[in-house]
């Protein structure tokens, strides 16, 4: 486009500013706390939702869904609905069976793995409450969805099937009658076979087993489709409220047989999506094969209770976890057994998710051996996958909240457990038990930081008065120190996975006639503030202004490369190839420099924006002037293109693995129940910081749903199968009210992975924040001999973990006391600790 | 005010709350309440019809009553005055958007828990899916496009509400899809209660949910706006763009 405009028109312009080629960079762009360049367009009301746009002659299509959760399809007769004004068109499963494809799974984890077929529209049998049976197209949104009314469906109930061990047991009900069995697969770590060795040798064998409760991820937007055909050409525009709209076109010209060079996907503006919006959904291929159909656009809107229906679910698994130690408290090796549920179908990630897990419950501990398997298994309930932290949640809450029974167990203080046992800084790279190479970290650093911030020790001495004085309100102190593999991914690793693409990320930059610049990236924002962190790293590299920066996402014309946003991967995979692609841009501009100041190219230096010839500081060029004589192209180096653009893609060679300590204190009220937080604070390492408030804000925000698992989220089924979750009134996503104040705090030990040292940050409040808040739970209650709640601890659970069956408080079988020490090796007496709590914790700015 | 036009003035919450403690302490079996955007979705997708476990064919759905005769309403939005004839059971938020093109106000769920399509209805902030587009007839609608003027919408910023600009200088947002509700329920806030302690900006905005900032930020915009709002000098934020960052929050790096 910029070729086209005309070379003296531009230098006219910037003759009248000639400030425009030669502002001068400020420097310090990492590391400062920019405003979100985001934020003037969502403050205003300016935003560009999927369920905003609308088109000429757009239709609105409603999905009938299932009441049942397992049925056969005995008729679905749509005639009725066709007879309502403003009707156009309606479908059952078995009209678009022809051409709707199958929704697909990209990760098969094994080759025996059972991978049933999944329709768009079910087609003989529904398998879980919300499953999709006919679609109604009308002139607007309320006749659609009444005439979902008229449609008359007759189903044939078949049994449910809600518990994974029940599922699993010979002669249950099946969800896939012709699969033959609810089991989806069977993963076992490699390498595990040490552990009975290893447990034969230990003083102590400690197992438990915990429930991860299903959870709704429920981003504030639900999701949303609009399909623009242009059908005499087979052309299609696809909006759709997703994180991958790459992935998703490469998808659905599998799914739909339509050239992917016809199918350009949109994602516009995206209120959050937590993994919620990493997959190929039903509802974007019907779309799209409507208006093919009808050759009209389509719009789809979801509701929240078919949100809560037809999006996918996170987490439910359960654990069973077994840890062995010697008397003195060394870690000698870790078994874990897993079930996880799959769901009615495998959604685009699905059985992967345990398996992002099944590394990382090691953690930051140094053992022996370690066992894992995990068994994927069917039920009649929605799909689940990818939600915030996607397996590194569930097995850092089984790590932690284990290491603190074996202290309980040992008699120590957890904190000096987690000394005893943790990677010293000075062990880095370490190669872990699970077969990983942690790239670096601090565990003391941060978890010294932490407890001053939290008065560790303070806390403890009011948790022993309290115990000791029966009060009624009883203290509990929770610690996580966590460590996560993000970055997704080197694409060799996920190969050796199976997973059926690469983790690379794709950046391209082009510097414009007047020096402004153009950055396309391949990862997709959805609140994560990638423009600005982006502009950033861009104005850091080619020492161009912040303002000057223009960043362009989410639409697979204008950045036709991607590999989307999920898995804490955005900066560490696409901010480091938007480094790399400033890197090519300079080289490029150094030859033209060079040309330019007629200087060999190797005295040519770069820096600040500005490139000069070494030893004469007077002959210099900005970045800016060798854009614009670049694209007047009069005097360019022989046979150089006269563009000063760059791609790049970037394969990581590593992940990368952010840390941190948190530490929760609770109030549990003995007689209600009630958990109240009273204080969380946690100092995370996420290498190098490029924006401090918007990581600030991952972190909070993570804090937010990590708690929100441990105390008030949960989607219940009933023994009908029924979601009885089904909107948010029953479904407890936190409000401002129901959070504490986080007293947050950063160490910063850079990566080796990669050349800005940067860690990823999306996750790892939500990872982190579960153990620490059950972990105080249940120290809390540890007199009364309680050594696990149930998810989310509400009043009712916590209330029966303490009182007997006649409603009375049960008596503490003896009093639970730790060292009181967390600095120390050996615990001892407390204050052994020298630091001021006033001093430590006044920073929150409470 | 809103204007009852066929039966007894319905009363509109403001803000749109709920107990949402009551219901942690409780659990969720005494949740109550069912909106208007609530039944009108129910009827297909929620908990109502999922249920209800039929065994043998599923009964035909009672057919809903056509539509109603088209009912005339007038009102102003964000500035301008709008005269359209509706359906009785159209709700105002799909009056905002669908109707008028106002879609700064986006909707966050179908049971009036969420709070994103919060609009000031004649100074007051109400959730504008639990009312109808008739009920509103007669009045003064502001929505997050006219909360600070047509200067604010060009990209002036210094022309932003103070709310809308404490948001920004403290991170009080992300993903953006709460936010046009969150600011609304914010202002009628601040004008009830002009300073607030934290506690009561935590629970005078329980009413609006929002899944990306654990609502830390959004307190701390609050209080930061209530005291422009006060006249007093607001706390510049935590961001720092004139120079490079010095880490000043709690327990700055090791």
């Amino acid at each position: 486009m910029t070729e086209q405009l005309d070379a003296g028109m531009v230098a006219g312009e910037i003759a009248e500013n000639p400030d425009a080629l030669s502002k001068p960079y400020a420097g310090g762009e990492l590391g400062r706390g920019r405003r979100r360049k985001e934020d003037a367009k969502l403050l205003t009301g300016q935003t560009n939702w999927t369920d905003n746009i609308t088109l000429p002659g757009l239709l609105h299509m409603a999905v009938l869904r299932s009441p049942m959760a397992h049925a056969k399809i005995v008729s679905v007769d749509v005639s009725a609905a066709l007879e309502l004004p403003g009707v156009i068109a309606a479908y059952s499963g078995a009209d678009l069976a022809d051409e709707d494809g199958a929704l697909p799974c990209a990760w098969p984890v094994t080759a025996e793995m059972v991978h049933p077929d999944h329709k768009p529209l079910a087609v003989d049998e529904v398998r879980h409450v919300g499953d999709g049976v006919a679609v109604v197209v009308a002139r607007d949104r309320y006749a659609a969805t009444d005439a979902l009314e008229a449609i008359a469906v007759e189903y044939e109930q078949l049994p449910a099937v809600l518990d994974m061990e029940a599922a699993l047991a010979d002669g249950a009900p099946l969800v896939h009658s012709d699969k033959g069995t609810n089991r989806c697969f069977d993963w076992p770590f490699a390498g595990g076979a040490e552990y009975e060795a290893t447990k034969a040798k230990a003083d102590v064998v400690v197992t438990r087993r915990f429930v991860q409760q299903r959870l709704l991820p429920s981003a504030m937007e639900p999701r949303g489709v609009v399909v623009a055909p242009i059908a005499a050409a087979d052309e299609y525009t696809v909006y759709s409220a997703t994180q991958i709209p790459h992935i998703l076109r490469v998808m659905l010209a599998l799914v739909t047989g339509i050239g992917e060079h016809k199918i350009r996907v949109i994602a516009p503006d995206v209120g959050g999506g937590f993994g919620s919006k990493l997959n190929v959904y039903a509802e974007e291929v019907l779309c799209l094969v409507v208006a093919r159909r009808l050759g009209r656009p389509v719009k789809w809107t979801e509701s929240r209770s078919e949100n809560y229906q037809a999006t996918i679910h996170g987490r439910d698994q359960i654990q069973d976890i077994e840890v062995c130690a010697t008397r003195e408290g060394k870690l000698l090796g870790l078994k874990v057994e897993l079930l996880a549920d799959m769901g009615a179908y495998l959604q685009l990630v699905t059985p992967g998710i345990p398996l992002l897990g099944a590394f990382m419950f090691p953690a930051i501990y140094k053992m022996d051996s370690y066992s894992f398997h995990c068994t994927g298994v069917f039920t009649t309930k929605t799909p689940t996958d990818a939600y915030r932290g996607a397996g590194r949640p569930e097995a850092t809450y089984a790590i932690e909240r284990i290491m603190d029974e074996l202290a309980a167990e040992l008699g120590r203080d957890p904190m000096d457990l987690r000394r005893q046992n943790w990677i010293g800084h000075e062990e880095f790279p370490y190669d872990t038990v699970a077969g990983l190479s942690y790239d670096s970290g601090n565990y003391e650093a941060a978890t010294d930081q932490a407890v001053q911030m939290f008065d560790y020790d303070g806390l403890r001495a009011e948790q022993q008065a309290r115990r000791d004085r029966k009060d009624v309100v009883q203290l509990g102190i929770g610690i996580s120190t966590f460590t996560e593999m993000c970055g997704l991914a080197p694409s060799r690793v996920l190969g050796s996975l199976s997973y059926g693409a690469g983790g690379w990320e794709a950046a391209s930059i082009r510097m414009l006639p007047t020096g402004k610049v153009e950055v396309t990236s391949g990862a997709t924002p959805h609140g994560q503030g990638h423009h600005t962190t982006w502009s950033q790293i861009v104005a850091d590299s080619l020492g161009v202004p912040f303002e000057d920066v223009e960043v362009v996402t989410g639409d697979t014309d204008s950045s036709p490369k991607g590999m989307d946003t999920y898995g804490s991967r955005s900066l560490v995979v696409g901010g480091v190839a938007i480094h790399k692609a400033a890197d090519k841009v300079i080289e490029k501009a150094r030859r033209i420099a060079a040309h330019l100041l007629e200087a060999a190219e190797g005295d040519v230096e770069f820096a600040g924006g500005s490139f000069s010839v070494k030893g004469s500081p007077e002959a210099k060029t900005t970045i800016q002037e060798v854009a614009l004589a670049t694209f007047a192209a009069h005097n360019l180096p022989d046979g150089m293109e006269p563009t000063l653009d760059s791609d790049c893609v970037y394969d990581p060679e590593n992940f990368s693995f952010p840390h941190g300590t948190h530490l929760c204190a609770v109030e549990i009220d003995t007689e209600t129940g009630f958990t109240t937080i009273r204080k969380y604070v946690c100092v995370d390492d996420v290498g190098r910081v490029i924006n401090p408030v918007i990581v600030e804000g991952q972190v909070h925000g993570g804090l937010a749903q990590g708690i929100a698992q441990a105390l008030y989220e949960e989607a219940v089924y009933d023994d009908a199968g029924n979601l009885t979750t089904g909107s948010m009134v029953d479904y407890l996503v936190p409000t401002a009210a129901d959070l504490p104040h986080f007293d947050t705090g950063r160490t910063e030990t850079p990566s080796t992975s990669n050349p800005l040292g940067v860690k990823g940050v999306g996750e790892a409040g939500c990872i982190a924040s579960t153990p620490a808040v059950m972990n105080a739970v249940v120290d809390a209650l540890r007199p009364w001999g309680v050594t696990e709640v149930p998810m989310p601890a509400t009043p009712e659970k916590v209330w029966r973990a303490i009182h007997d069956d006649t409603g009375t408080l049960r008596d503490p079988g003896g009093t639970v006391a730790y060292g009181g020490a967390s600095t120390g090796a050996t615990g001892g007496a407390a204050g052994s600790a020298s630091t001021d709590p006033t001093d430590a914790t006044s920073g929150g700015a409470r | 005010m809103i204007k009852d036009l066929a039966g007894p003035e319905i009363i509109v919450p403001s803000p749109a709350g709920r107990d949402h403690r009551a219901q942690l302490i409780a659990g969720p079996s005494v949740a109550t309440g069912r909106s208007v955007i609530g039944s009108w979705c129910d009827a297909r997708h929620g908990p109502d019809q999922v249920r209800a476990t039929p065994a043998g064919p599923a009964p035909v759905l009672r057919r809903r009553t056509p539509e109603g005769p088209m009912t005339r309403v007038r009102m102003k939005v964000d500035g301008v005055l709008y005269e359209d004839d509706v359906e009785a059971r159209r709700l105002l938020v799909h009056h905002l958007r669908d109707g008028l093109g106002r879609v700064g106000t986006p909707i966050g769920c179908d049971t009036s828990n969420c709070g994103a399509c919060t609009v000031l209805i004649d100074g007051d902030s109400v959730k504008s899916c639990s009312v109808l587009a008739v009920q509103a007839d007669g009045a003064e609608i502001t929505t997050i496009q006219g909360l600070a003027g047509d200067d604010a919408t060009r990209g002036d910023m210094g022309a932003w509400h103070p709310v809308q600009k404490a948001f920004q200088a403290h991170h009080g947002l992300q993903c953006g899809y709460c936010t046009p509700g969150m600011v609304l329920a914010a202002v009628d806030l601040l004008k009830r209660n002009p300073k607030p302690t934290e506690s009561e900006v935590r629970h005078g905005l329980e009413g609006n949910l929002c899944r990306c900032t654990g609502y830390q930020n959004i307190v701390k915009s609050v209080l930061s706006a209530a005291a422009e709002l006060r006249g007093e000098s607001p706390d510049p934020g935590s961001f720092r763009d004139a120079e490079p960052a010095t880490d000043e929050r709690a327990g700055a790096s090791a």
